[in-house]
């Protein structure tokens, strides 16, 4: 009977769905450069809307391109399992043999690769354009690439339980929104540290431990989301 | 025997049956409570040395912040008790408890703005209990958006109870980030196991105030989940008599 | 239904006094079903029934039923992973990526659930040869079933689950299916599965989900069959 289930491996199931979504994304350029602009056009808004004053800009910069990045990742969230739950996949995984969980990693992991990522790549280029002082830049770019990842992992749980929604989008915003807001207390806050000359390294091994608990804990609640919204 | 009797609690008409024996017992003792916590603390506790008068909103503020926070901890045990034994009970209790929780949030956040205007000159203060209770706020508003996005049912509950867990796990992670992230605030006031800080004259109308509230709260949320049941047993044989007897004695 | 040489045999799948609800009406009860090797069933019933809905409890995408699905002797949601690996299930919707082509999305069911055969072999086999690395977004309405039905020859599974697998292809793809399915059973394999269509099968077997609909109360209308099951607990 053993011979009868299929030879593969949860090593090879995972990296075909990362492999899978890699490519559509690939498919999808525009897509990709959506969270990017938006993040750009709402930073450019801050001088206009609070003061060009350089000395101002600096202050905030911390908070706002870690504010911004927030909202451009969270932005990009709706689609993560919306475009498999519309055309059937999204069943086929859950009653695939492979396990739900890792199917689940990739295709975060493939969406922080997708936006996070570029996202923390771009928010030097916005520090400059605040004014960032010279020390913040190496902490912004650590304290962003954990907590867009933890964003990522949290944010799936919140599109999981939107996916079987119409208009998810601002619902999704909703109830994932709180749910960041650690996140954004101790990532604005490593980069301001910075800034002022203190330490980081505290505020970077909590968003570190975020991270370790948000990839333990985030991908069972996403899965046990998805269940549940294919089953109305 | 002690499953027979789990099992019968998940059953929403016995629950129905048995909890109406409860209702009047229940009301009355939570207004005893609060009508003797409030007439004591309104009007024989001492004044504040410093705050005066204005001391004696946290009679209405303080319990009201303990239990929108046990509220949301009684909602998502709810709804895990209702996802892991497959019972619709728990669901309905978690869904009743959603907006009296939002409410009692609300009423904590209003009334510490009133405390807040004599004592720090300002109806806003971003203090870190303030901030949590308001973070805490919008997690039962997302918790409400979200039950009724949905048009399935089942799938509502289900799913609001995911969320709520995962509010859960989040909330304790929140409130020490938020009282990391301001640590200029009022120390805690109320401890049960070291010394308080606050006059013994002052603390026990305080504590009957929040026994009180518990009562409160568990007629409150009786009440919405006998609601409940009715709504979603609407079309049951035991429904339809309950009516017709209602009815009668009429 | 079964002669005395079968019987003796353990079912591949067996359904026990199962039932579903939707939206707390109860849209069929205690249906009894045994699945031999070789048996092909149709599910049948008019619109609303519980067809899709049978299916997908089948196939462990719901898992709110009453009763028990027993896979190989085993109770379903326990022996999951096992019945996963054995099962295969195409819904009305396809499952196919429409950015990705053919091939690319067989080759990710490959990995997920194994396969007997090439990836290009099961796309000849349905009559895809040729658009292998055709985007699928380009490709007809039939076509993209194709391409959920290539996972037919893809699959070794032994239970088939086909939700409506006649719709959209044409006359050739009909009689191509149904000989697959007729060599599926021939195999020892379980096909069970719904279609407004007439089957020419020998094997095949009806099951009308009419036939277990719950006694209606007085002579109302499906509307109210609700709540005969709302006091107490589900059994899942």
């Amino acid at each position: 009977m053993a011979d009868q289930y299929p030879a593969v491996s949860l090593w090879g199931g995972f990296i075909a769905s990362f492999r899978r979504d890699m490519l559509i994304a690939a498919r999808h350029k525009a897509e990709l450069t959506n969270p990017l602009v938006f993040f750009l056009i709402a930073v450019t808004l801050i001088p206009l809307g609070v003061s060009p004053e350089k000395s101002v800009l600096a202050l905030l910069a911390p908070g706002i391109v870690w504010v911004m990045a927030l909202l451009a990742t969270l932005l990009s969230l709706d689609g993560l399992f919306r475009s498999d739950y519309d055309d059937g996949s999204l069943e086929q995984m859950l009653i695939s043999p492979q396990s739900l969980y890792f199917t689940v990693m990739a295709k975060v992991l493939v969406h922080w690769l997708v936006s996070g990522l570029p996202v923390t790549l771009l928010a030097p280029l916005l520090g400059l354009m605040l004014s960032l002082p010279g020390e913040g830049y190496l902490p912004l770019l650590a304290s962003l690439a954990l907590g867009t990842a933890s964003m990522s992992l949290i944010g799936a749980v919140g599109a999981a339980l939107t996916v079987s929604l119409r208009k998810g989008g601002l619902l999704l915003s909703l109830i994932v929104m709180p749910l960041y807001i650690p996140v954004l207390i101790f990532g604005a806050s490593a980069v301001q540290s910075a800034v002022q000359g203190g330490a980081v390294g505290m505020q970077l091994a909590v968003l570190g431990a975020f991270l370790a608990l948000a990839i333990v804990l985030a991908p069972i609640a996403a899965l046990g989301a998805l269940r549940i919204s294919t089953n109305g | 025997m002690a499953w027979q009797w789990f099992h019968r609690l998940g059953s929403p008409r016995w629950f129905y049956e048995k909890t109406t024996a409860w209702m009047p017992w229940l009301a009355a003792l939570s207004i005893a409570l609060l009508l003797t916590g409030a007439v004591w603390g309104l009007a024989f506790a001492p004044a504040d040395f410093k705050q005066g008068n204005s001391y004696r909103i946290i009679y209405i503020h303080v319990p009201a912040a303990f239990l929108a926070l046990a509220g949301y901890y009684i909602m998502a045990i709810s709804g895990a008790v209702g996802l892991i034994w497959k019972m619709k009970l728990p669901f309905m209790v978690m869904k009743s408890a959603a907006p009296i929780g939002a409410l009692l949030t609300f009423v904590s956040l209003v009334t510490g703005s009133i405390w807040g205007k004599p004592t720090w000159g300002t109806w806003w203060e971003w203090d870190a209990r303030i901030t949590s209770m308001l973070i805490l706020f919008f997690l039962y508003l997302g918790m409400i958006a979200l039950q009724q996005a949905f048009t399935h049912r089942d799938t509502s509950d289900k799913a609001s109870a995911v969320l709520a867990l995962v509010g859960m796990v989040n909330i304790p992670i929140i409130y020490k980030s938020v009282d990391w992230w301001n640590t200029l605030h009022q120390p805690a006031t109320i401890k049960f196991t070291s010394k308080s800080t606050i006059d013994p004259s002052m603390l026990y109308p305080l504590l009957i105030m929040v026994i009180g509230f518990y009562a409160f709260y568990a007629l409150v949320l009786l009440l919405n989940t006998r609601v409940e049941i009715l709504r979603r047993e609407s079309r049951t044989q035991w429904v339809s008599d309950l009516i017709s007897a209602t009815n009668k004695r009429a | 239904m079964t002669d005395s040489v079968t019987k003796v045999k353990i079912p591949l799948l067996e359904l026990r006094k199962l039932g579903c609800e939707r939206d707390e009406r109860l849209l069929f009860a205690e249906l009894d079903l045994q699945l031999y090797p070789g048996d092909v069933v149709q599910i049948g019933g008019p619109n609303g029934a519980g067809k899709t809905t049978l299916l997908r409890a089948l196939a462990g995408i719901s898992t709110d039923y009453l009763g028990q699905i027993l896979y190989a002797d085993q109770r379903l949601p326990e022996a999951a992973w096992e019945f996963a690996g054995d099962s295969l299930y195409l819904g009305h919707l396809p499952g196919i990526k429409k950015a990705l082509t053919p091939a690319e999305n067989l080759a990710w069911y490959q990995a997920q659930s194994g396969a007997a055969i090439a990836v290009n072999d099961a796309l000849a086999a349905v009559g895809l040869y040729g658009y292998e690395d055709t985007p699928c977004y380009q490709l007809s309405a039939g076509q993209l079933r194709r391409v959920a039905l290539a996972r037919l020859h893809l699959s070794r599974a032994r239970i088939w689950i086909l939700d409506e697998p006649f719709t959209a292809i044409d006359k050739l793809g009909v009689s191509q299916l149904e000989t697959l399915i007729a060599q599926q059973s021939a195999k020892g394999g379980v096909v069970i599965l719904t279609s407004h269509q007439d089957l020419t099968l020998p094997q095949l077997r009806m099951v009308n989900l009419q036939d277990y609909q719950p006694a209606r109360a007085g002579d109302k209308t499906n509307d109210d069959l609700g709540g005969l099951t709302s006091d107490g607990a589900y059994h899942g």
